[in-house]
């Protein structure tokens, strides 16, 4: 351990979650293991075997079961975690919904994979671009780090009482889940500190006020929960950045509803998720050196999406690259883009945009496929002519 | 009862109100309603018994009138009801004839 309190490490993003879902401690976990979510929940239910941790550790018999068993640990009372990958969120669906409906503050790490057919575990975020509707809030996380840091402020932003929404904390499957990075560890004792402790709303164990969960709301009311859910989702950037601010006091690391990366002046930029955005920031560095102003739009909460802050830090530029990692068959664009498109739709004024499928089923996206696009960029941004509005990276003809 | 609006709900859909079925009238939903012919009823309970709400009042041990207010005409009671000597104690008739 450092002087400051904090461990450097060379981990896994997979290890990352786990340690941070040991120093959180949370009172239940249920879990079913996938491909590349698994390492996590091998990790974690070693600590519980070896009493790291107090948590009830609950093995199922499926996701479905596994999310299920989530809702019923937060209904009774308890602060509950869980992660899973690809198929594994496919088959939580219909419970996700119980779970934000019901406000039950789960947190529950989605390690982003391609959905089958054809069948592949690899990077790819079909599966949480699939959720994201789904009422949760959804953090992503560009490295082991942010995934790590992201853990454990979703704790405070799931729980905070004008919230109590389940929060999905989104990294990428492999490229991130099973490869080492440096990165710094908290000690136990400031996560636990900056955690606090849980508090239960209406549980179920409270016997002395018993109460009901999950009621039939017909024609005559459910339209007002889906209002009052919307209204909480308005609510959450306002803690995200709250709690961000304290945990940069704990960590000396800022967070905010996204990351730019010298956009301040750009003209041209990409918007891009996770750990491709490392990859697309060396680009940009390149660049830079020859003198074209490119810049970069990372989005970090995803869901619910800062629509007015995005676009804010867009509007001024010339022409954008939304880059997607996940397709969205028979829609025009890819789900990024349209979130993208929506945050500049009530702009007179906007930057030329264009989408670029990328990455799918964990194809390589390399440092010449993001000098690719910004080269295209430039040539739009001179020209003012494109050719193709969306299209395909690094596919063969 | 005036219906609420969306910032009144309590979150979640919670119901922290025991028995608050009470309050929600379900009767409205009946097609078909159980009638009770008294002097054919022995006084099982079978309807009691068998009733998926609570719509058969019993008042020291027996069974008075439906309770209209709940029973949603499912006809569990008028199936069950054995009766007397082959003829039933409960009927389900058309609701509006």
């Amino acid at each position: 351990m450092g002087s400051n309190g904090k461990r450097i490490v060379a981990v896994t993003g997979n290890e990352a979650v786990a340690e941070a879902m040991r120093q959180v401690n949370p009172d239940v976990c249920a879990a079913y293991p996938i491909t590349p979510a698994t390492d996590i929940m091998q990790r974690f239910t070693g600590f519980v075997s070896n009493g790291k941790v107090k948590t009830e550790m609950v093995l199922v018999e499926s996701e479905h079961s596994a999310m299920s068993a989530c809702v019923g640990a937060s209904a009774a009372g308890g602060r509950v975690a869980t992660a899973t990958s690809s198929q594994g969120l496919a088959l939580m669906w219909e419970v996700l919904f119980i779970a934000s409906g019901t406000r039950l503050p789960i947190v529950m790490a989605l390690v982003n994979r391609a959905l089958s057919a054809p069948l592949n575990i690899h990077g790819d975020h079909s599966d949480g671009m699939g959720a994201r509707d789904c009422g949760w809030i959804q953090l992503w996380s560009e490295n082991g780090q942010e995934a790590y840091d992201n853990m454990i402020q979703s704790f405070r932003i799931a729980e905070h009482m004008d919230i109590r929404m389940p929060a999905m904390v989104c990294l990428d499957g492999f490229i991130i889940s099973h490869s080492i990075e440096r990165m710094e560890y908290l000690d136990d004792e400031t996560v636990k500190n900056f955690v606090g402790g849980f508090t239960a709303t209406n549980p179920l164990l409270d016997i002395e006020h018993p109460v009901s969960y999950g009621p039939l709301i017909l024609t005559d009311y459910y339209m007002e929960y889906r209002r009052a859910h919307a209204e909480v989702m308005s609510k959450v950037k306002n803690v995200v950045l709250d709690v961000a601010k304290d945990f940069e006091k704990i960590s000396g690391r800022k967070y905010e509803l996204f990351e730019t990366y010298r956009m301040e002046d750009a003209e041209i930029g990409i918007v891009v998720l996770n750990s491709a955005a490392g990859t697309t920031k060396d680009a940009i560095d390149i660049f830079r050196d020859k003198g074209i102003k490119a810049g970069l739009l990372k989005p970090r909460l995803f869901r619910p999406f800062p629509y007015e802050e995005v676009g804010e830090a867009l509007k001024h530029l010339k022409v954008i690259c939304v880059m997607d990692r996940a397709d969205a068959f028979g829609a025009s664009y890819g789900p990024l883009f349209m979130e993208i498109a929506s945050s500049l739709y009530m702009y007179k004024d906007k930057p030329i945009m264009i989408n670029k499928i990328y990455g799918l089923g964990g194809r390589d996206y390399m440092p010449g496929h993001a000098e690719q696009v910004l080269a295209e960029l430039a040539e739009i941004a001179k020209t003012g002519t494109v050719k193709t509005y969306k299209d395909y990276l690094g596919v063969r003809e | 009862m005036k219906q609420k609006g969306w910032k009144e709900l309590k979150p979640g859909a919670v119901v922290t109100e025991p028995g608050s079925a009470l309050n929600f009238k379900t009767g409205s939903w009946r097609a078909n309603k159980p009638k009770w012919i008294e002097e054919n009823c022995i006084q099982c309970l079978f309807c009691w018994t068998y009733c998926p709400d609570m719509s058969v009042n019993v008042k020291d041990g027996k069974r008075g009138e439906f309770n209209y207010d709940y029973c949603k005409g499912c006809g569990i009671c008028a199936r069950e009801c054995p009766g007397k000597k082959g003829n039933k104690a409960i009927v389900m008739e058309e609701e509006g004839k």
